[in-house]
């Protein structure tokens, strides 16, 4: 039952029932989750840049960046309910306001973001959307009348629910008994800034024409080298709680995330007006983001079933005479 | 609120039967966690899960056998170790459960509010509230609880919430045929508890120690506690497990922290890039 035969790093000696996990793995599925992760973060600085865009007169900017705010809210909130164990049982999530669990808290927020930027969506496509049938509705004099103040009203609220989108998911997956993200709670948010503001520079970049994308490009590096910064700095405070992220099939997309981002952060830089490279930074810094989530969620479950990761920071605090406690001794 | 109620788990007197795990079983209508055998020790079930609210723990401690006179020979016995060997030194049981935390992480992280506190103190999921979102699984430091995934729902121990309310105890502790597992209200047991351990390290067993019974520690106390004879982390519990929301708000200060920057990035992208335009 001990363990010291790996020989790389000097092993922590442990004990533990025949080496099985402590802790339950998280049952979060691929690739609802992870994608769910990306769209949210997306979702969230999208609207940021959506109300930046549009107060700086950038009308076309503004437009996309509106658009991708209320598709990744909503296709995200499709992904979270396609996740859970009793789909048809979603509404619960409307039964409680709780601030002591994150999901809840992410539902509300999931749902005023949503709803807000579908509605700042639809203001702004309302003018630039061929008559149809599907969208006859805003066309109805009392809907065309009141539907621009109030898609720029829901542009600004959105613009405060958003970056909080994009970071209260490292708050959802720190608040659990997994080390690899409990240990992580300072530098996730950031990781996760970092990462949305990427993507959707990213989105920015891919969808619009290029002499108003500028401000896309710029966010676009800005994220990348926060999402850079937060991953290095995080693995390195870690120290063993971190090796998840070094390690296995977590270590190979968090090294994939960080080789795309710092790739996609450099050619946004110097894009300019090549096509070619604008495009290859956007798909480059959209799946960094995307091997960020995925590599974050597996190396939730990598240290969830090692029980070296639950059982030697605990074994060490015991040892050095200082248990834990509610609240924490300071 | 009645009295707190809770378990305390002797395992000194544990004898491995798996009554327990039976009656859980048959009483709660727990389906069937699979017929394993993992080669390990005599222990089929392997951990609490959906499908497993009581686990007896088996641990085979072996320790280097050395004899002093005969050399190992071809007319050494089958199945007796030789010297250097490990030989088996003694067995460790425990019936492991939901310990009912006074500070529950899963209760605390559920966002439908299937998860509730009783008036017996207990921590029980509302079958016909419980939305699946899988939230507590990775919640419990202890890794308890967890999703049926043929169902969707998450389940674990109630402390037979339902026996409870009719003044019954719960049935692995009415079934249990040395008194290993001991119901009552937790004061009582905690007092009790103290005794026990203090009369077997008396009759030199130093090893014995209780696990869970101070509300001094990371999740303020366990409604269900344990006499160990050794360290926890040997019966698969976590040493010193500590409730996840007792970080929350510094977690929430660091999110803010980063949702300000997030903001304030995209205010530089625009006023960076202004003069280009």
């Amino acid at each position: 039952m001990r363990r010291g035969e790996e020989a790389m790093v000097p092993e922590a000696e442990f004990r533990s029932y025949y080496g099985q996990p402590i802790i339950k793995s998280p049952v979060w599925h691929e690739p609802h989750m992870p994608v769910y992760l990306y769209l949210g973060g997306l979702s969230g600085a999208a609207s940021a840049m959506a109300l930046a865009a549009g107060a700086g007169g950038n009308a076309r900017l503004a437009l996309t960046a509106r658009v991708t705010a209320a598709l990744g809210a909503t296709t995200g909130a499709a992904f979270l309910v396609a996740e859970l164990g009793r789909p048809e049982r979603f509404l619960n999530m409307m039964r409680v306001f709780k601030p002591t669990s994150p999901m809840s808290m992410g539902s509300w927020l999931l749902a005023v973001h949503g709803g807000l930027t579908a509605l700042a969506a639809a203001s702004a496509l309302g003018p630039v959307l061929p008559a149809s049938r599907a969208t006859a509705i805003l066309r109805v004099p009392a809907v065309a009348a009141l539907l621009p103040a109030a898609g720029d009203a829901a542009a600004v609220v959105t613009a405060l629910t958003g970056p909080l989108m994009s970071t209260y998911t490292a708050v959802l997956l720190a608040d659990t008994a997994v080390p690899a993200w409990h240990e992580a709670h300072r530098e996730l948010p950031f990781l996760f800034a970092g990462s949305a503001l990427a993507s959707a520079g990213a989105a920015g970049m891919l969808t619009t024409p290029r002499a108003q994308a500028a401000p896309a490009r710029a966010a676009a590096v800005l994220g990348a080298v926060a999402e850079t910064v937060a991953g290095v700095v995080m693995e390195r405070r870690l120290g063993l709680v971190g090796e998840p992220y070094r390690l296995g099939k977590a270590g190979r997309r968090m090294r994939a995330a960080r080789a795309l981002t710092v790739g996609g952060g450099l050619l946004a830089a110097v894009a300019g007006r090549s096509r070619v490279l604008t495009g290859l930074s956007g798909v480059a810094l959209t799946a960094g983001a995307l091997c960020t989530r995925f590599g974050v969620l597996e190396a939730g479950k990598a240290s969830a079933a090692d029980p070296k990761y639950t059982v030697v920071p605990q074994r060490r605090r015991l040892d050095a005479g200082e248990p834990a406690s509610v609240p924490a001794r300071r | 609120m009645a009295e707190r109620m809770g378990f305390f788990t002797d395992t000194s007197v544990c004898i491995g039967c798996k009554a327990c795990e039976v009656a859980c079983k048959e009483w709660n209508d727990v389906p069937d966690d699979g017929f394993v055998f993992r080669a390990t020790s005599y222990d089929n079930t392997g951990a609490l899960g959906a499908d497993t609210w009581r686990h007896v723990a088996f641990i085979e401690q072996s320790r280097v056998v050395r004899r002093q006179e005969e050399p190992p020979g071809p007319g050494e016995r089958a199945g007796e170790p030789a010297d250097g060997q490990e030989g088996i030194e003694g067995w460790l049981m425990s019936s492991d459960v939901c310990k009912h935390c006074t500070h529950a992480a899963c209760l605390d992280v559920c966002p439908t509010g299937a998860l509730f506190r009783t008036e017996f103190g207990t921590v029980v999921v509302q079958a016909d509230v419980c939305n699946g979102c899988g939230y507590c699984v990775p919640a419990c430091p202890y890794g308890v609880i967890d999703r049926r995934e043929r169902d969707g729902r998450a389940f674990k121990c109630t402390m037979c919430y339902d026996r409870q309310l009719g003044g019954l105890e719960p049935a692995c502790a009415k079934a249990c045929p040395t008194d290993s597992i001991q119901f009552g209200p937790l004061d009582e047991l905690r007092a009790r508890a103290e005794e026990r351990v203090e009369r077997l390290r008396g009759e030199g067993r130093p090893q014995a120690r209780l696990y869970g019974a101070s509300p001094e520690d990371g999740v303020g106390g366990d409604g269900a506690f344990f006499l160990l004879l050794d360290e926890p982390e040997v019966y698969g519990l976590p040493p010193d497990p500590v409730v996840t929301t007792r970080d929350l708000p510094a977690m929430w200060r660091w999110a803010a922290g980063a949702a300000l920057s997030l903001a304030g990035a995209v205010a530089v992208s625009f006023l960076s890039t202004r003069r280009g335009r």
